[in-house]
């Protein structure tokens, strides 16, 4: 009844949502949000592979996943606290110092 | 129908002004997400999904969102036109985002049914998706990972620390507090 391909797609639009929000939002924490959003896809696209290939890889690489995301998203968000005490202001558009 | 709530309230956690509602969506998504975990036999990865993404990243975004006392995202532009249309490199993204929709449904589609449909449960060896078997496989195959895992955690610690850390103040007045002390006469 569910085939492999449904949650692939599914996989697939959220990556894609996840993508959008890191090209659109200007808020430089929405954009970490969305990148969370992107590896939650890929998550899935791992635990449905695997399962559809009846191992338990699938679910051991998702446990790695987890742990990647969890320490990029403290230490993203220390870079961003240590961001907004220089500018007082969450817009990437307002840190362009680097910009030729 | 868990799909559709995760695809639903990750649109509406990009869509959001305000980034508390964001976080807050985020955490429903996962949970549609988790519910999903469920129905693939993963039950310890739905498990440790919500234990480590809903309650310990999301409440550190959280965190982070009420200490900069994050504003709306809201400028005076922002009130003439909607929020997803005001600029060029917006509709670029917005675009760049779409095109990427559409090659990975068109390569899914090209790719034929992979793997075909799930086996019923019995035909799935029957412990590969218990917390016993997932402990076996990684502690043997892949315990240098989980090993280096480790490592990153520490790191992401200790930088997460230094790159938060406040600058001291120095030690003021130092002198004048012992010249008052001295002067005070002593009971």
């Amino acid at each position: 009844m569910v085939t492999l391909n449904q949650y692939l797609l599914l996989s697939a639009v959220l990556f894609a949502i996840g993508a959008l929000g890191v090209f659109v939002r200007r808020n430089l924490i929405t954009i970490l949000l969305s990148i969370e959003i992107m590896l939650n896809a890929v998550n899935l696209t791992f635990v449905a592979a695997g399962r559809a290939f009846g191992t338990a890889d699938g679910q051991i690489i998702v446990f790695f996943v987890m742990t990647v995301a969890a320490a990029e998203a403290a230490v993203g968000l220390a870079i961003i606290i240590a961001l907004f005490r220089h500018r007082e202001s969450l817009d990437p558009d307002a840190f362009t110092s680097l910009k030729w | 129908m868990l799909g559709g709530v995760a695809v639903v309230a990750s649109l509406m956690v990009i869509g959001q002004r305000n980034p508390i509602h964001s976080v807050l969506l985020l955490i429903a998504s996962f949970g549609g997400l988790s519910g999903l975990y469920i129905l693939l036999d993963a039950p310890f990865v739905a498990v440790i999904q919500i234990i480590i993404y809903a309650g310990a990243i999301m409440v550190l975004f959280l965190f982070v969102v009420m200490l900069l006392n994050v504003a709306r995202e809201d400028t005076e532009q922002d009130e003439r036109v909607h929020v997803q249309v005001h600029r060029g490199s917006m509709r670029l993204g917005a675009v760049l985002a779409g095109l990427l929709v559409v090659e990975l449904v068109w390569a899914l589609a090209s790719a034929g049914t992979l793997g075909g449909t799930f086996g019923p449960m019995a035909g799935l060896p029957a412990p590969v998706t218990s917390v016993h078997v997932i402990g076996q496989v990684l502690f043997t195959r892949y315990a240098f990972p989980f090993e280096v895992t480790s490592i990153l955690i520490l790191v992401a610690m200790v930088g997460a620390v230094v790159l938060a850390r406040r600058e001291t103040p120095r030690p003021a007045a130092g002198a004048d507090a012992a010249g008052g002390s001295e002067e005070r006469p002593a009971f």
